[in-house]
């Protein structure tokens, strides 16, 4: 059975139509990158997993989506659930204004978990997961916001890390980061396979191609074509995705 | 998840508590301003208005205080509001990071946040008695003037700072001087705010009532000021006299003289609000 | 010729924004020039510790405790009223409410704002306390409780704008990153985005006590005017405001002792503000700088 599973999906903002009739399956424990130009819709197809356009106000979708198999656009889904089990990984770091270990637990904190033997080694395990242990087990009392960026989206992954989701969507996760941190984050992405299923948006072709299983190309809010990595990069079947490819346009 | 079931409910719960206070203080808003329709409606006629104060509250008008309301905003108007305009184009085109605009800047903020009374204080000393002005109607512009200052000075600062950096550059870059720049640029492009801002500082003008008590305006005044010498009163004087005395008959008065006065200040501030969405939409940079 | 005119004209706005120095200087000089008289013929310590204040009697008093525990009590029953349904309001404002209905709540509070504060006073004295005499037999009829009451609706609106303002601006992709991790909307708003915006909130609370400890006609009117050492809401009380407008309203000769005590009682006022305001304005400075 497919993890995440999207059928006939349609989203408007308002009267403009920003996804068309988007279909896609994504197979468990694999990495799959959503590329395109700006503006083609792969960040909001995104949050469509986790239900983050729920905050539009003007946000409509039709279709349906499906993890595991079931529709998480169901009104007796609890979007607060759903989160924990499909992480999230933004575009900037965004740390909260806290101490890395507080960064670490919110996600424990907020179901009310207050047993200090297990915050401990969740930090631990999570801040290792996410290849930051090493650099942070002795200040870990000390404000998030003093890190550098690129450990800051490294804590950011280890926060969501902490919840134990089964998926995890990135968001353009390394596109505000120098090229050395952006390169751990891709080799964490690499590592994190074996667990998770990884949806990752990203604008960088050559990221596609390095960490990802399978890419899907979108166009004007169209999914173009999805096939694994090495067909969309060496033998697309659709000439837009080949001339994005070979850097025609975008 | 038990916890998840809690917390859920307790998100609900907090947003019927988010309702209710926000239910309160709309709530407060209809039942005072119904109160007061209630009470004072039915006072309200010509008479009302064109009367002078009397010891009978029947015959009672606010003709002397109105007309005092309307010198004292037309009179703070002319003191404030070049004074304001020009500190704040000093402070935000020239003075800008200069020691003394940082003195002026900490020092406004300071201003803004002295009670009124205070304010009294100061103009009873210096306009009533040194400068001699007295309970006059210009001891209490000046007075009122130096206390919407700082309103007037952020305000506008905010609609010059709202003007894009482009406009400026081009007219500076056609070879305007800084003052042509202003003149001719910044402040027709900022107007809507400046305008905005000074009328909500006269609405607070027009309802002040503590500093005019203190620099010596009149509770009983059987006249009608007719030069800014005069001495005066206001409505909310008026509305706070009548409020003190025992009888009930006053005490409809004052609530008549209250939606006198709601309407003055609520009518200054609908105008403030349309033209603040008004300019809001047209400028669109 | 066109320099000297560009000149002149920048002279001309420094010396208007110098007026605002000027005022400054004007209050700090008027008010200690009259205090300094005052305290020639008043001890200082009888000012600060003597218990009753009757300086319009025969038996003259000058303590000012009774003024000061009149102006906290009033003070305190606002803030206690005004900052949990004023931060509510604003998290509610900022978390909950659809767009639509912000849209017109923010100008309904607006109006609120807006109201003359001589009309409050009207209100506590002929609606909230007649209200809570009904409730609690024996009240006074000018009491600190629905002065207090009343002033705490009025500040709600300067707590609810200000801290909706600090709230409105932590950064977006904090609420996101706490939405993304499964967090309610509670959660978000108290774990997140109200300490993050804390600095903002307690300046909101620090102007919402500056403005009831300089609040004048609300408590003229409704507390009563008889200076009192008491924390008992429920009798008349007399703050330093309202003294200086009793003064002011009576028949009191330039220069007498009794003239000076308005401008000792202001003094007082002034200096409780201006500590209140700046350390706003300190928590100010530094909140800005930390998201700048």
């Amino acid at each position: 059975m497919n993890k995440l599973e999207a059928r006939n999906v349609n989203v408007f903002y308002g009267p403009n139509q920003v996804i068309k009739d988007v279909s896609i399956s994504i197979k468990k424990n694999t990495v799959t990158a959503f590329i395109g130009p700006s503006g083609c819709g792969k960040s909001t197809f995104l949050r469509l997993f986790n239900r983050m356009n729920d905050y539009i106000d003007i946000f409509k979708m039709e279709g349906r989506i499906e993890i595991d198999g079931s529709d998480i656009y169901d009104k007796q889904i609890r979007v607060e659930e759903l989160r924990k089990q499909i992480g999230m990984v933004f575009q900037k770091p965004n740390p909260f204004p806290k101490t890395i270990y507080e960064n670490v637990i919110y996600g424990l904190r907020i179901q009310g978990i207050k047993d200090k033997k297990i915050l401990d080694e969740v930090v631990e395990k999570s801040l290792k997961q996410a290849a930051l242990w090493e650099e942070v087990k002795d200040k870990l009392k000390n404000s998030a916001l003093a890190l550098s960026g690129g450990q800051q989206q490294r804590l950011c992954i280890a926060r969501t890390l902490a919840v134990a989701p089964t998926v995890i969507l990135m968001d353009e996760p390394a596109s505000a980061l120098d090229p050395i941190s952006s390169a751990k984050v891709e080799e964490l992405i690499y590592e994190l396979k074996s667990q998770y299923t990884i949806v990752i948006v990203t604008h960088n072709m050559q990221q596609a191609g390095r960490v990802s299983d399978t890419t899907a190309f979108f166009y004007m809010g169209e999914l173009v074509e999805h096939d694994s990595t090495k067909m969309i990069f060496t033998n697309p079947k659709n000439e837009r995705t080949q001339n994005y490819i070979t850097g025609r346009f975008g | 998840m038990n916890s998840s079931k809690k917390n859920r409910l307790k998100d609900n719960a907090f947003k019927y508590f988010g309702i209710g206070c926000t239910t309160f203080g709309l709530a407060m808003l209809a039942i005072f301003i119904g109160n007061i329709l209630i009470e004072g409606f039915a006072r309200i006629d010509w008479d009302f208005i064109t009367n002078f104060p009397s010891r009978n509250p029947d015959k009672a008008g606010i003709l002397p205080a109105l007309i005092g309301t309307l010198w004292i905003m037309g009179l703070t108007a002319i003191i404030s509001i070049p004074l304001g305009i020009s500190a704040a184009i000093y402070l935000e085109e020239y003075g800008k990071k200069s020691r003394l605009a940082n003195v002026l800047e900490i020092n406004i903020s300071n201003l803004a946040g002295v009670p009124s009374i205070i304010y009294g204080l100061l103009g009873l000393e210096i306009f009533g008695r040194i400068m001699g002005m007295g309970g006059s109607l210009l001891a209490g512009a000046s007075t009122l003037s130096l206390l919407i200052l700082p309103i007037i000075i952020v305000s506008t600062r905010e609609a010059l700072k709202a003007v894009p950096k482009s406009i400026k550059e081009a007219s500076f870059a056609m070879g305007a001087s800084k003052w042509q720049t202003i003149s001719y640029q910044l402040l027709p492009a900022s107007f809507g705010g400046i305008i905005t801002g000074i009328i909500l500082a006269l609405s607070r003008a027009v309802g002040e009532t503590a500093p005019l008590i203190v620099i010596g305006a009149l509770a009983y005044v059987p006249f009608v000021p007719s030069s800014p010498t005069d001495e005066f009163s206001v409505l909310p004087i008026q509305i706070f006299n009548w409020i003190s005395r025992p009888q009930k008959g006053f005490a409809i008065n004052a609530a008549s003289a209250i939606i006198v006065l709601l309407m003055v200040t609520f009518v200054l501030n609908g105008i403030a609000m349309y033209l603040r969405n008004k300019w809001q939409k047209k400028v669109q940079w | 010729m066109p320099r000297i005119k560009e000149k002149i004209i920048e002279t001309g706005l420094a010396l208007a924004a110098v007026v605002t120095v000027l005022t400054t200087i004007g209050i700090i000089w008027v008010l200690f020039s009259q205090t300094i008289d005052f305290f020639s013929e008043v001890s200082i310590v009888d000012f600060l510790t003597d218990t009753q204040w009757t300086p319009l009697f025969a038996d003259k008093h000058f303590g000012i405790l009774p003024l000061v525990a009149g102006t906290f009590l009033t003070t305190t029953i606002a803030i206690i009223v005004a900052l949990p349904i004023g931060l509510t309001i604003a998290v509610y404002l900022n978390e909950y409410a659809p767009k639509s209905f912000r849209k017109i709540v923010k100008p309904l509070l607006e109006i609120l704002a807006a109201v003359p504060t001589v009309v409050y006073g009207f209100f506590a004295l002929s609606v909230v306390t007649p209200f809570l005499q009904n409730i609690i037999p024996g009240m006074a009829g000018f009491n600190a409780l629905s002065a207090g009451i009343v002033m705490g609706i009025m500040i709600i609106p300067l707590i609810t704008s200000l801290s909706e303002d600090a709230l409105f601006a932590v950064p977006k992709s904090l609420r996101e990153a706490s939405y993304g991790m499964g967090s309610t909307r509670l959660q978000t708003a108290f774990k997140v985005m109200v300490p993050a915006a804390s600095s903002g909130i307690i300046v909101s609370v620090i102007l919402g006590i500056s403005r009831a400890v300089g609040e004048t006609m609300i408590v003229a009117i409704a507390a009563g005017q008889q200076p009192r050492l008491t924390l008992n809401p429920l009798v008349p009380i007399e703050t330093i405001t309202t003294y200086i407008v009793q003064v002011s309203t009576g028949d009191v000769a330039h220069g007498s002792l009794e003239y000076r005590t308005i401008f000792a009682a202001g003094m007082a006022l002034f200096v409780f503000t201006f500590i209140l305001n700046n350390i706003s304005y300190w928590v100010k400075k530094k909140f800005q700088e930390k998201y700048e």
